[in-house]
């Protein structure tokens, strides 16, 4: 069988054992879930309840935390494989060092930003985000949640080899995620009153295309580095 | 290129320049000085507080300049392995840093009296603000990984994909037309800059540009001793015994 044939399967292997670690015994997802419910029920503890209040603030609360919680399941994203050794024997592998980026990023995603997503509204209940908003926020999450897996990548991928890496990856990735927060909070303040979100949800679009086609190439780069 | 890659070679340029430098840096500095302080016109809505602008610019300009340096120096050193542009990015970062620490206080200090506020969440200063952040990146990453080489590049690879902000910062200004001016020098059709403000302003610039010059070139020359004497410092400890 040709490298080409091959490389699909394997592909679509990495991925689906990704998303079983994920969820499974230690895996980050729950973690992630859980951190997400609690850190945004502090917010009405902190700024008191308010009902306006939290109803101004709910977009920016919301996507911010989901932001975090992306990021705390982030670092042992290739870590794991980079110490017990099947990071050197994946990238023998046919699908080579952009493929296993694209694959950790997907599986990343599916196991732990997409369950954010959908989470979200039970989030919008709890910070009484307006009816009207509730569509645009799980859209702008699903449009903006795969540039914080693939910005992700790129700050886990740096940081694979450094002892208690998880803090820098942090300070290297959060300011990354500056564009990807601006529009995706836009889109859903513009669906809160009343007006067209669809300019911020392009600009949220292009976003994760420029870290689609960044956020690959500086993965598989920092992973050849880290393992050279 | 590559006939800089040689350390000796690159210490009798770096000499050479040096001097050069620093006397430009010197003058330029005192003019500008001269003229911002003393032999420009106040503005006729900011009074005074003009004056800031003659500082705050130019450091605002190198912030960027000196990423641009930094990131060729990051492409430079990944693609072709040249040996001293790893040094290179090492080198700017920190003045890059300063440079844009500079830029968002003075703009801070002239924002009080002007708008009112130390700070807001305008689209040219936040995007400034990222880029601090992507020089504290760099220098973190430096210092995170135990082996230079590695470490050099993995920095490296984040200055690279830290250029998006770049054009960010450029045209945030048009794309978020909130507080921040836009640009009246850089322009397309000619600087909308009364002459006698734009003088100053760029004899500052170029003090600012010479002052890099110097102090990257002696950072330079600092990385390369101290590696020079750490291999020295390796090889006279795997030097046997009575060697000496």
């Amino acid at each position: 069988m040709s490298a080409e044939v091959k490389s699909i399967p394997m592909f679509m292997a990495l991925v689906r054992r990704d998303v079983k670690l994920a969820w499974s015994q230690g895996g980050g997802a729950m973690l992630a879930l859980g951190f997400f419910f609690v850190a945004v029920s502090l917010f009405p503890f902190g700024v008191g309840p308010a009902p306006q209040v939290l109803a101004r603030i709910a977009p920016g609360v919301i996507w911010v935390v989901a932001l975090l919680a992306a990021v705390i399941s982030l670092d042992r994203l290739y870590q794991a494989d980079y110490e017990d050794g099947s990071l050197d024997d994946l990238m023998l592998s046919p699908i080579g060092p952009i493929g296993i980026s694209a694959a950790k990023v997907l599986a990343h995603w599916l196991s732990t930003t997409l369950p954010l997503a959908l989470l979200a509204p039970a989030m919008g209940v709890l910070m009484n985000l307006p009816d009207q908003a509730y569509g645009t926020l799980i859209l702008s999450l699903l449009v903006g949640t795969p540039a914080l897996s693939l910005i992700g990548s790129v700050g886990a991928a740096l940081t694979v080899a450094v002892r208690r890496g998880g803090v820098l990856m942090l300070l290297l990735i959060l300011p990354l995620y500056v564009p990807t927060l601006i529009f995706g909070v836009g889109a859903v303040d513009a669906a809160m009153s009343l007006t067209d979100p669809l300019p911020h949800m392009a600009l949220l679009a292009a976003t994760t295309l420029i870290a689609l086609v960044v956020g690959l190439f500086a993965s598989a780069a920092a992973l050849k580095l880290a393992l050279e | 290129m590559h006939r800089f890659a040689n350390p000796a070679q690159f210490n009798r340029l770096a000499d050479a320049i040096l001097p050069w430098a620093t006397g430009a840096f010197v003058l330029l500095l005192g003019a500008g000085l001269y003229y911002a302080f003393f032999d420009s016109p106040p503005d006729y809505q900011q009074g005074e507080s003009v004056r800031v602008m003659y500082i705050h610019v130019p450091a605002a300009w190198m912030a960027m300049f000196t990423y641009m340096v930094m990131a060729v120096a990051s492409f430079t050193a990944l693609v072709w392995r040249h040996p001293l542009a790893l040094l290179a990015g090492r080198a700017a970062a920190p003045i890059g840093a300063v440079f844009t620490a500079l830029a968002l206080i003075t703009g801070m200090l002239w924002g009080k009296p002007m708008w009112g506020t130390y700070w807001v969440w305008d689209g040219r200063l936040t995007s400034v603000l990222v880029l601090l952040f992507l020089y504290l990146g760099y220098m973190a990453l430096w210092q995170a990984i135990d082996e230079e080489e590695k470490a050099g590049r993995a920095a490296s690879i984040l200055a690279l994909v830290g250029v998006v902000n770049i054009p960010i910062i450029k045209f945030s200004v048009d794309w978020w037309s909130t507080l921040h001016q836009p640009a009246s020098v850089m322009r397309l059709d000619g600087p909308t800059i009364d002459g006698s403000m734009l003088m100053p302003l760029l004899l500052m610039a170029g003090a600012y540009q010479a002052y890099f010059a110097v102090v990257f070139l002696w950072r330079m020359k600092l990385e390369i001793n101290r590696r020079k004497l750490a291999v020295a410092r390796q090889v006279s400890m795997h030097a046997p015994v009575g060697a000496e």
